[in-house]
C-alpha cells in the first residue's frame, strides 16, 4: 500500500537521502533505525512533502497514487498521517482547536484525552509549555484522530514516562489492531517493540538504508554493538 | 418613533455590529449612539448609569463641570476645544453592572469631521464594563473623527473599557484620552482594530493616582493595505505600590504599524511590564515597535519584551501536517497570535469579539 522506489532526495543543495527502497503492507509496521543525522525525520517530512526536501529522483506511492507532486493536505487526506518529535508550539491556538477540525464529534475526542491524559490540555495552547511527554501523547491524540491508514511516528516514545509509555504503546496497538494500520515508526529507544508487533526493520545510515530484519535482532544488535557495525553487516544488506 | 438602533439600514446595521455593538440592546445595560453630530439614542435600564449626551450632561449637573479638561491638566496638557456632544457616563457609587454600557459613534455623512468630547465616571466603589464601537457607513467618504476622552476610576472602583474600531480605508481617526484612577483602582483599556483605515494615531494614557491602583492596556491590530497606524498606550505612576501590564498584538497584512508603549514611573514601588508582538505576513507592510521604559528611582520594577517576526513556515506545515490547506492554516494561526484570551473580557463580551474576529479573518484580507 506504501511504496518508495530510488528515492533521492537534496536538503539545501546537499543530499541527504539516497537511493531509498522501502515497501509497507497493509497492516505492516516498519521500523526505521539510525544514528542521529541519518536521514529518518528528512525521510517522513519528504513522504508528506514539506518544503526545503526536493525529491530529485525516484517515487513515493501511497495505495497506487504518485505523491511527488501532492501538497502536504493534499496527502494527508488520502490518508497519511505524522507524530512529529519536535512539534512547534503556536501562540493562541488550542489543542482543542485542531481536535475538533480532525474527529467526528466532541464524544470521540473526550474519549481519547481521556485515555491519553490529556482533558485538561485541550483548553491550552499547542506545545506551550507542554513537558516532553505531554507533547508526546499529545502528537499521538491528534495522529489518531485523524485516523490514517499510514502512521509516521517520529520517536513517539523519547522523553516519555515509563507509565506514560505504557498507556501510549497501548493506545497505538489498539488502533493499528482495530483498524489494521500501517506504520512506520522511527525509534532509538526500542521501547516501543514492546507494544506493537513490528514485522520488519530498516537501517538508515548517511541517507541510505544500509540492512533490514528483524526489528528485536537488529535492535538488540545496535545495542550491543553500534551503528559502526551495522555497515559491516554485509549479508542483510540492501 | 424614536429612533434608535434598529433605524438604521441593513449594511450600516451590520457595520455598527462589526464594531461590537448589539442592536437588540439585550445584553447592554445602557445605550449611547451619536450619528455624525447628532445624539440619537441616550438609555439607559439601570438606576446606578447614567448616560447622557456629554454638553446636556455639564449643563444639568454642575458638579460634572469641574471632571471637564480635569485628565489633561493632571498632565498638564492641552486639548482639542473645538468638540461638540460625545457621551457621559457616569456609574453611582457602589453600582456594579454586570452587563456591559455600550456606545456607538457612527460616521454617515461624506467628508463629516465628527469631534466629540466623552466623559465618563466610575464612582467609589462601582465596577462596569463599556463597550465603544466606532463605525462608518459605506456613505462617510473621506470623514473625519476626533474623539477626546476623559476617564476617571474613583477609589476603589473599576473600568473595563472596550473600543472596536471599524472604519473605512478613506476615513482618519484620532482618539485621544486620558484615564486618571484613584487608590484601590483599576482601569482596563482592550482596542481592537480589525478592519482597514486610512490613518488611526492614538496614545491613550492612564494616570495611576492613588496606591494599588492598576492599569491594564490590551490590543489586537490587523493593518491592511495603504492603512497607517501609530497606536500606543502610556502609564504614569505617580504613587507608590502601583501596578501596570500592556500587551499588544499587531499584525500587518500590507499596512504601516507603530506600536508604542511608555512605561513611566514617577514614583517607588512601580511594577509594570509591556509586551508587544507584531507579525509582518505581506512584503509591502512594516511594524515599528516603540517600547520605552522610564524612571528616576531604583525600587522600581520595569520590563519590556518586543518580538516581531513572520509567521513560521514550520508553524504552517505542522498544520498542513494535520490536514488543513496552506491558507486556512496561515488564517488559525494568525487568528490564534491575536489572541482574544490576551484581552481582560467578561466571557459575554470575549466570545462575541471571537465571533466579531472570525468573521472578519475569514473575510479575508
Amino acid at each position: 500500500m506504501f511504496k518508495i522506489e530510488e528515492l533521492r532526495v537534496r536538503v539545501n543543495g546537499k543530499d541527504v537521502l539516497n537511493d531509498i527502497n522501502i515497501s509497507i503492507d497493509k497492516g505492516e509496521v516498519l521500523i526505521l533505525f539510525g544514528p542521529n543525522g541519518s536521514g529518518k525525520t528528512s525521510l517522513l517530512k519528504t513522504i508528506l512533502g514539506f518544503s526545503g526536501y526536493s525529491i530529485e529522483r525516484g517515487k513515493i506511492l501511497f495505495e497506487g497514487k504518485v505523491l511527488n507532486q501532492l501538497p502536504t493536505e493534499e496527502r494527508v487526506k488520502l490518508g497519511i498521517g505524522i507524530m512529529f518529535q519536535h512539534p512547534p508550539k503556536i501562540r493562541g491556538v488550542r489543542l482543542e482547536q485542531i481536535a475538533e477540525f480532525l474527529a467526528r464529534d466532541g464524544e470521540e475526542i473526550e474519549k481519547l484525552a481521556d485515555k491519553l491524559s490529556l482533558k485538561d490540555h485541550l483548553n491550552r495552547e499547542i506545545n506551550l509549555d507542554f513537558s516532553g511527554g505531554e507533547m508526546k501523547r499529545s502528537e499521538l491524540f491528534q495522529v489518531l484522530l485523524q485516523k490514517p491508514k499510514l502512521l509516521l511516528l517520529d520517536e513517539p516514545e523519547s522523553g516519555v514516562d515509563i507509565e506514560n509509555i505504557s498507556i501510549m504503546g497501548e493506545v497505538l496497538n489498539q488502533y493499528l489492531k482495530e483498524t489494521n494500520a500501517s506504520a512506520l515508526i522511527i525509534t532509538h529507544t526500542g521501547y516501543i517493540l514492546d507494544y506493537v508487533d513490528a514485522n520488519k526493520a530498516y537501517v538508515l545510515i548517511d541517507g541510505k538504508i544500509w540492512c533490514q530484519g528483524n526489528p528485536r535482532e537488529i535492535f538488540e544488535s545496535i545495542r550491543k554493538d553500534g551503528y559502526e557495525k551495522c555497515k559491516e553487516c554485509e549479508w542483510k544488506k540492501v | 418613533m424614536e429612533k434608535g438602533l434598529t433605524n438604521f439600514g441593513k449594511e450600516d446595521l451590520e457595520k455598527i455590529s462589526s464594531a461590537g455593538i448589539d442592536i437588540s440592546e439585550k445584553t447592554r445595560s445602557a445605550s449611547f449612539l451619536q450619528e455624525d453630530g447628532e445624539v440619537i439614542l441616550t438609555k439607559s435600564l439601570l438606576k446606578g448609569v447614567e448616560i447622557l449626551n456629554r454638553e446636556e450632561a455639564l449643563n444639568r449637573y454642575p458638579e460634572v463641570r469641574k471632571y471637564y479638561g480635569k485628565a489633561f491638566k493632571t498632565l498638564d496638557r492641552d486639548f482639542p476645544k473645538d468638540t461638540e456632544k460625545g457621551y457621559f457616563i457616569r456609574v453611582k457609587k457602589g453600582t456594579v453592572v454586570q452587563l456591559p454600557v455600550q456606545a456607538c459613534l457612527f460616521l454617515k455623512k461624506k467628508r463629516f469631521e465628527q469631534k466629540v468630547h466623552n466623559i465618563i465616571i466610575v464612582e467609589e466603589g462601582a465596577k462596569a464594563y463599556l463597550i465603544t464601537g466606532c463605525a462608518s457607513s459605506k456613505s462617510a467618504e473621506e470623514s473625519f473623527h476626533l474623539g477626546v476622552s476623559e476617564f476617571f476610576v474613583h477609589k476603589g472602583g473599576y473600568l473595563n473599557f472596550t473600543m472596536i474600531h471599524s472604519w473605512r480605508k478613506d476615513i482618519s481617526v484620532k482618539p485621544v484620552s486620558i484615564a486618571l484612577v484613584e487608590e484601590g483602582a483599576t482601569f482596563v483599556s482592550n482596542y481592537i482594530c480589525l478592519h482597514a483605515v486610512k490613518e488611526v494615531s492614538m496614545y491613550p494614557t492612564a494616570v495611576l493616582l492613588g496606591k494599588n491602583a492598576r492599569a491594564s492596556f490590551n490590543s489586537l491590530i490587523l493593518s491592511h493595505f495603504g492603512s497607517f497606524q501609530d497606536i500606543g498606550s502610556r502609564v504614569v505612576f505617580r504613587e507608590g505600590y502601583t501596578s501596570a501590564e500592556m500587551i499588544s498584538r499587531a499584525v500587518s497584512v500590507g499596512g504601516r504599524i507603530i506600536a508604542r508603549g511608555h512605561l513611566k514611573s514617577e514614583a517607588k514601588n512601580v511594577k509594570a511590564h509591556l509586551e508587544c508582538r507584531g507579525l509582518i505576513i505581506s512584503q509591502e507592510g512594516t511594524i515599528h515597535a516603540i517600547p520605552e521604559l522610564e524612571t528616576d528611582y531604583r525600587d522600581v520594577e520595569l520590563s519590556h519584551e518586543a518580538a516581531i517576526g513572520k509567521i513560521s513556515r514550520e508553524e504552517i506545515e505542522y498544520l498542513c501536517a494535520r490536514g488543513f490547506p496552506r491558507e486556512q492554516a496561515q488564517a488559525i494561526i494568525i487568528r490564534g497570535f491575536m489572541d482574544v484570551e490576551i484581552l481582560a473580557l467578561p466571557e459575554v463580551l470575549k466570545n462575541e469579539i471571537k465571533q466579531l474576529e472570525e468573521k472578519t479573518l475569514r473575510s479575508g484580507f
